[in-house]
């Protein structure tokens, strides 16, 4: 079993759903990273994404665009991004961890090579926004081989014609975008993400995670209803800007929010056996 | 992963894209989930509308009337004799209504998008050119509009700005990444994924995801079909060579079409060196520096670092401030079947000014890298061959940016 597959089954024996922590690789600085993938840890999270960050990020909003920018000034790319994930394994060899990203910096590296590199460093699960399963099929099956988890995208326009490419494609989970737009986006309309991820699970045993829009204690909980592992991302990323000056209240802040959405998750009662 | 060696290689370059997308190694669909569907739909619109013969006649009926074409082809007599080489021919794409061949694109995708049922467009501009084409059609068929342009953009290009205004157009100046156009369709893209319910997204260049490239050129096309009727009843031959500046590459693929399959007719794609080679500021992605990638949702030559982030440009003109460029023009540079070559912004401006005082045509900055490597070409040829030059646009949007470089202020 995987490490992304082990910590679903673990939670689910237990009944409660996974916390997903995402933020960008190098934001605010490179220093930063480690430290904060064990704090969110240590604070309930259950799987680690890290956003890779890329020049052009077409599909995040202001906030996790001005975090590439940040990380970028760095010089924080994907070389180093895996550098960081190795430096996390040598003290949390359980915790799964996602590399999100675009495709260039990984077509530059090559797709064996990046392969190789990430199963190296201990990276568990790669979701490449902008590789639909059409454009996706050899950089899938390159990581496949590698025992890592190609994460695919499903999102509100999905049809059910491409829910099953999708499905065929994706191992580890599905991550299902709540709503049409970008990252950090404010509606989230729960019913229309319940009635979506009934579709979905017709179509795949895949567990289910949903992102985008998901930014307090409220709309996790309510997410945790429906879905197999809650994302969150902008709501982290922006306390990351506002303590981009002290990393200590910086990790302090986010492992109070974390905490707060562990609780929130855990105290539903979920809606599905 | 690009594998090179999957393009063309017989007389057969016209039937590009396939099915999927793809000119040979290029082009694709590399965006988002939410995209995919849109994507598809926009693709079955327009494989049912594009042989409807209301849908043409619709279309052929605003070229006509309201676009003005055909734009005429007209012998640069006066620069040709200065230069004592090739006979010059310009492909009048300047004279059409708004000023630059982006309307041609313009008028068919707000066919497309009024078709579909679309009662909001969107798009993204660098000169402005594109962005004042798509406010004016949205005007004309009552359509909201929201124009997205690099803060930089915004500043060089004034006059434009305040165009799409009067048009009733929503300007948003981004401020992200190089603040030029790059980052504009960057933001449009966001945009169309926020609102793809109502929302059509005009890209305003062969660039971006299937079915785009295709779907420009095709609206583009008309260039090349006008000139290669003009130029038979001109000169009763084809002409040897085509000329013409390459941002994303809508007005070069434009004129280039109809001959791609010509094979006596050469073909040279004009990229902006900016301030030379060398000096890493420029455009030069095809003639020189660039490598093929990933961006704005096909694969292309693009000017990248070694992480695989993409640079910053730099021209003169911010039509051709890109650093990818359309798939097609990918695909016809691996074939060897189309050259491209930079020119820089001195000799850009040359261009501008040669064709200023000898012809009595003031011409877009853009069109002005065409012209410029026109002056290259037509001394090495002799006086019985002929070029065609696209004159893309004429050059009332950078008379700021001519008389700031004077030191002139208006
Ligand atoms: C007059 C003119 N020519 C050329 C271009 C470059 O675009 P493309 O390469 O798509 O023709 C522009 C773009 O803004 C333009 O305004």
């Amino acid at each position: 079993m995987s490490r992304i597959e082990q910590a679903f089954a673990r939670r689910k024996a237990e009944g409660r759903k996974l916390l997903v922590s995402f933020f960008t690789a190098g934001d605010p600085n490179p220093d930063a990273t480690v430290p904060l993938m064990h704090a969110v840890v240590r604070a309930g999270v259950d799987i680690i994404e890290l956003g890779v960050p890329f020049s052009d990020p077409m599909a995040e909003g202001p906030v996790i665009q001005a975090a590439c920018e940040r990380a970028l000034r760095h010089g924080v790319s994907l070389r180093r991004v895996l550098d960081m994930v190795r430096e996390f394994r040598v003290h949390d060899p359980h915790t799964p961890v996602v590399l999100m990203g675009y495709a260039n910096p990984v077509e530059v590296m090559g797709y064996t090579r990046f392969a190789e590199a990430a199963a190296e460093a201990g990276v568990d699960g790669v979701i490449t926004v902008d590789l639909p399963p059409e454009e996706g099929a050899e950089l899938n099956a390159a990581l496949t081989a590698r025992g890592i988890d190609p994460v695919l995208l499903v999102a509100p326009t999905t049809t059910p014609a491409r829910l099953e490419r999708i499905s065929a494609a994706a191992r580890g989970f599905i991550y299902y975008v709540s709503l049409k737009g970008v990252t950090g986006a404010a509606t989230l309309d729960v019913d229309a993400v319940a009635e979506k991820l009934q579709e979905i699970r017709q179509a795949t045993t895949l567990p289910i995670g949903v992102g985008f829009g998901i930014r307090d204690a409220r709309s996790a909980a309510a997410v945790a209803r429906v879905a197999d592992a809650v994302v969150v991302g902008s709501a982290l990323v922006r306390l990351v800007e506002q303590h981009q000056d002290d990393t200590y209240k910086m990790r302090e802040a986010i492992v109070d929010l974390v905490a707060e959405l562990r609780q929130a998750i855990d105290t539903v009662e979920p809606a599905r056996a | 992963m690009s594998t090179a060696n999957d393009g063309p290689t017989g007389g057969d370059f016209s039937r590009y894209p396939d099915a999927a997308g793809r000119f040979g190694a290029y082009g694709g669909q590399f965006v988002a989930e939410t995209l995919m569907a849109p994507l598809e739909e926009l693709a079955a619109a327009y494989a049912r509308l594009r042989n409807d013969p209301d849908f043409i006649a619709e279309l052929d009926y605003d070229l006509q009337y309201y676009v003005g074409r055909p734009s005429p082809l007209y012998y640069a007599e006066r620069l040709s004799k200065s230069l004592g080489g090739a006979r010059i021919y310009l492909k009048r794409e300047d004279l059409n209504h708004t000023g630059a061949h982006k309307i041609n694109n313009c008028i068919g995708q707000a066919l497309l998008a009024k078709r579909m049922g679309k009662t909001r467009v969107i798009a993204e501009t660098g000169a402005g050119q594109h962005g004042v084409a798509t406010a004016t059609v949205a005007a004309r068929f009552g359509m909201k509009c929201v124009v997205y342009m690099g803060a930089e953009d915004v500043q060089r290009q004034s006059p434009n700005v305040f165009r799409m205004k009067l048009l009733g157009a929503e300007v948003v100046p981004v401020q992200a990444g190089t603040r030029t156009l790059k980052d504009a369709l960057n933001e449009a893209m966001r945009d169309w994924v926020t609102n793809v319910d109502d929302t059509f997204y005009i890209i305003g260049t062969v660039a971006g995801p299937h079915p785009y490239p295709m779907l420009v050129r095709d609206f583009q096309a008309v260039i090349g079909r006008e000139a290669k009727r003009q130029i038979l009843a001109a000169e009763g031959r084809l002409p040897d060579a085509l000329v013409a500046c390459v941002g994303g590459g809508s007005n070069a693929m434009g004129l280039f079409h109809a001959f791609l399959d010509d094979r006596n007719v050469a073909l040279y794609g004009v990229e902006a060196a900016g301030r030379g080679i060398d000096s890493g500021q420029h455009a030069v992605r095809l003639a020189a520096a660039g490598r093929p990638g990933v961006l704005h949702g096909n694969r292309t030559y693009l000017l990248e670092d070694d992480d695989g982030q993409i640079l910053g440009t730099h021209s003169i003109s911010a039509g051709l401030d890109y650093p990818g460029v359309g798939p097609e023009h990918a695909m016809l540079k691996d074939a060897g079947r189309a050259n491209y070559v930079g020119i820089t912004d001195d000799e850009a401006l040359e261009g501008f000014e040669t064709l200023t005082r000898l012809e009595g045509i003031i011409p877009a900055l853009e069109s002005s890298h065409a012209i410029a490597y026109a002056l290259k070409l037509a001394p090495t040829m002799r006086k019985d061959q002929i070029i065609v030059v696209n004159l893309s646009g004429r050059g009332d949007k950078d008379i700021n940016t001519i008389a700031a470089m004077k030191g002139i202020s208006l």
